[in-house]
């Protein structure tokens, strides 16, 4: 990646696009990245979930794991890290998972793919140095390497499908999490049916030097709209999905975080391969017996968002704060606000009111299912 | 019309003065989702915090630009708080207030010296 003198900022290899179509840049997590185009972001927000969105992911980590032993051998040491079933995971398919650590709090959340002979993972931007020492420090039989010459565009919403089979012939015989490795005219790009919108779509990651014509080509069509990072905190949070130092951070373990559906039974209390990673004991006991708290979704009754921060009472009035909320925003494609944040567990039942305190007012909020949105993956 | 440096505008209409935000502060707090607005009858001060706007990036107070009673709100606002980047110089109107002394107009900017603050 390249650096901005300026600003002290990387840069990905988008920069100059995102500037041309009208972005405003801001810093996040140590890169300028777009927040909105001139669309603004609850049009862009709109657009992805009716037509197709192009993102772009490349200030995240992308990571190839090896050892001598193959994917089975790099799979077997990083499940010493990551609670889930990497071992059974299959050829060219792709999970998610997480870096627990000691205390069996969240390190880092990120997507592992089996890749034949390899492992590719791809982890969020503000954790990747860390996460690299991590598994180096954690893993003296497997080699890791940052991939640093590759940019990743994320294309959601439901003409993603039919704009990307255009160009790269084959990508709609893909399934949900399914990963694959097309030779193009922009080289090799290496495609999975995934993304963090709840849309279904594909991330790609490709050479630096093709990133931009292949965004190019895609903004080409017309059912495609460059979206920011404004939209995409929507609908990740529309879609019930985690921001990592936002809802999940080291104070949360997976099972508060309402994660525990990612950890498969092999790697839980009788499984074949139990435990085994970092906070393993907690993290074993809360699956079986619950957590203390849990995450969960909030529905606002009034129209005023509850936004990060805001504290969670039991009761109109009197009593100390039972919770908190780590995401708030209004939700264009549910007309509403939206935000989750962690209750106790006896008040964590879809129905239950709550109240947040916003600007010294306590007002009704709804525990709410996760996702406030359907989720459309081709499964 | 005159113009405050927190980017609201003040068209004077009868004995009332019309409140609202300039074009340039709407576009800089980007699609507004929610406002609440003060009660008609509330005795304000210059300076109170009396609208709460919120966009999709944060939320941001509208104060009292001069003394005096609101008399009216544009309750359209609070069902369709996308009025305000539609039409921030018209429609989107927040409140009307009875102003006790109108000379605290005269510290406020004309248009010539708003369009300067704002480049």
């Amino acid at each position: 990646m390249r650096e901005n003198p300026v600003a002290d900022l990387h840069v990905t290899p988008l920069n100059a696009l995102h500037r041309e179509l009208g972005a405003k840049m801001v810093p996040f997590a140590g890169y300028e990245m777009p927040v909105q185009y001139p669309m603004g972001v609850m049009k862009e927000h709109l657009h992805c979930r009716e037509r197709a969105g192009l993102f772009d992911v490349s200030h995240m980590g992308q990571v190839i794991l090896r050892a001598p032993g193959g994917y089975q051998q790099a799979a077997a040491a990083l499940e010493s890290l990551v609670p889930v079933d990497l071992l059974g995971l299959g050829e060219m398919r792709q999970r998610y998972g997480f870096f627990t650590d000691d205390a069996g709090g969240l390190l880092d959340d990120l997507m592992l793919a089996n890749r034949g002979d390899h492992m590719l993972i791809v982890v969020n931007a503000a954790c990747k140095t860390e996460d690299i020492a991590h598994m180096r420090a954690g893993l003296p039989s497997v080699e890791v390497e940052e991939v640093t010459d590759r940019a990743l565009l994320a294309l959601q919403g439901p003409a993603a499908e039919a704009v990307l089979e255009a160009l790269v012939p084959g990508v709609a015989a893909l399934r949900f999490m399914d990963v694959a490795i097309f030779e193009t005219p922009f080289d090799a790009l290496w495609v999975s049916r995934s993304g963090y919108t709840g849309e279904d779509g594909f991330e790609i990651s490709v050479s630096d030097d093709q990133a931009e014509p292949l965004a190019r080509a895609l903004l080409a069509h017309e059912d495609v709209a460059p979206i920011g990072l404004g939209a995409r905190d929507s609908l990740r949070l529309e879609a019930g999905l985690c921001l990592y130092g936002h809802d999940i951070d080291t104070t949360t373990s997976p099972v508060e975080a309402s994660l525990g559906w990612a950890i498969q039974k092999v790697r839980r209390t009788g499984g074949a391969r139990a435990g085994g990673f970092p906070g393993a004991a907690r993290i074993l006991d809360e699956l079986q017996h619950g957590a203390p708290r849990a995450r969960v979704g909030l529905r606002p009754e009034g129209r005023a968002p509850m936004r990060e921060g805001t504290a969670l009472f039991a009761t109109p009035e009197g009593g100390d704060p039972v919770g908190h909320v780590t995401s708030g925003a209004f939700g264009p494609t549910i007309e509403a606000p939206m935000s989750m944040g962690y209750v106790p567990r006896d008040l964590s039942a879809p129905g239950t009111t709550l109240y947040g305190e916003v600007r010294g007012k306590r007002l009704a909020v709804a525990v709410a299912p996760l996702p406030f949105t359907p989720a459309r993956f081709k499964r | 019309m005159k113009f405050t440096e927190e980017h609201e505008w003040l068209r004077v209409e009868d004995d009332l003065v019309v409140v609202g935000i300039t074009e340039h502060a709407a576009e800089q707090l980007g699609d507004v989702v929610f406002v609440e607005l003060p009660e008609v009858g509330t005795q304000v001060a210059k300076d109170d915090e009396i609208v709460v706007i919120e966009s999709v990036k944060a939320a941001s107070d509208i104060l009292a630009p001069l003394d005096g009673e609101i008399v009216e709100v544009n309750e359209a606002l609070v069902d369709a708080p996308g009025k305000v980047n539609e039409d921030p110089m018209g429609d989107a109107w927040f409140f009307k207030i009875k102003a006790t002394d109108l000379s605290q107009m005269d510290d406020y900017m004309d248009e010539d010296a708003y369009k300067d603050l704002v480049g």
